[in-house]
């Protein structure tokens, strides 16, 4: 990324605002951060996913079973 | 129920955008805060995302519960010990369309107490597509300090005319 990343600091007792660039450190934490999320929202999305299967999965076996949709719905709600 | 609803302080993001917006020094006067933010990211690819510290305060002290859209799907999700409240995906940024924003409300009461916090948070971004997200959010801070200063802190920079105003609501 070639644009400088900054923050802008505004005091609120004195009212002053002050753009700062963000340090070297800041950058690393805040691509550290963003790798975390990025880690735990695949986990997230990998369990939602696996939950979603399980349901179409149970909802197949019901209906196979000779439940009405509707009752296979109210079942795996 | 609320008597008085003061400006505290606002930010407009200059002509060369800033990736964090942070309110330091909150006086510990008012009864609850909220912010009234309206941003665009400079991202020029995939999603862009928005996250909000208390105190400068990272680590396993956030929890969040979430209902999101994108105008397709509606999806809910927790996250427990999490670094921050998010709303993920929801910030316009260049692959949306020009000159949209985003528009969010942060509501955070009893924030000088010394009980854990609680943020209520709603997010809606703008797009002429039919995929653009909405988010409510309910987070938790569990800390017992009263709040000092809020971090904004976006993917790639605000871009310019990026705003954020800090409420004071006083019910006395």
């Amino acid at each position: 990324m070639s644009e400088t990343l900054t923050k802008i600091v505004v005091n609120c007792e004195t009212g002053v605002q002050e753009i700062i660039p963000l340090t070297v450190e800041e950058i690393a934490q805040r691509e550290a951060d963003a790798a975390a999320y990025a880690a735990q929202k695949a986990i997230d999305d990998a369990a939602q996913a696996a939950a979603a299967e399980a349901k179409a999965s149970g909802l197949a076996k019901l209906l196979a079973l000779g439940l009405t949709e509707a009752e296979a719905n109210a079942l795996v709600k | 129920m609320a008597t008085t609803f003061t400006l505290i302080s606002s930010v407009t993001v200059g002509g060369g955008g800033s990736a964090v917006i942070e309110f330091t020094s909150i006086p510990q006067t008012y009864t609850d805060l909220q912010i009234l933010l309206s941003v665009r990211s400079s991202t020029a690819a995939g999603n862009s995302n928005c996250f909000i510290y208390l105190n400068g305060t990272f680590g396993t002290s956030y929890a969040q519960q979430r209902l999101s859209g994108d105008g397709s799907n509606v999806v809910s999700d927790s996250q427990t010990s999490y670094p921050w409240v998010d709303m993920i995906n929801a910030i316009p940024n260049a692959t949306y369309t020009a000159n949209t924003f985003g528009s969010a409300q942060i509501y955070i009461p009893n924030y000088a107490s010394s009980n854990n916090k609680s943020l209520s948070v709603d997010f809606v971004g703008e797009n002429n597509s039919t995929t653009s997200y909405i988010y409510i959010t309910a987070g938790l801070f569990q800390n017992s300090s009263g709040i000092t200063s809020i971090t904004i802190d976006g993917t790639d920079n605000f871009v310019q005319y990026s705003t954020a105003y800090l409420y004071g609501i006083s019910n006395a």
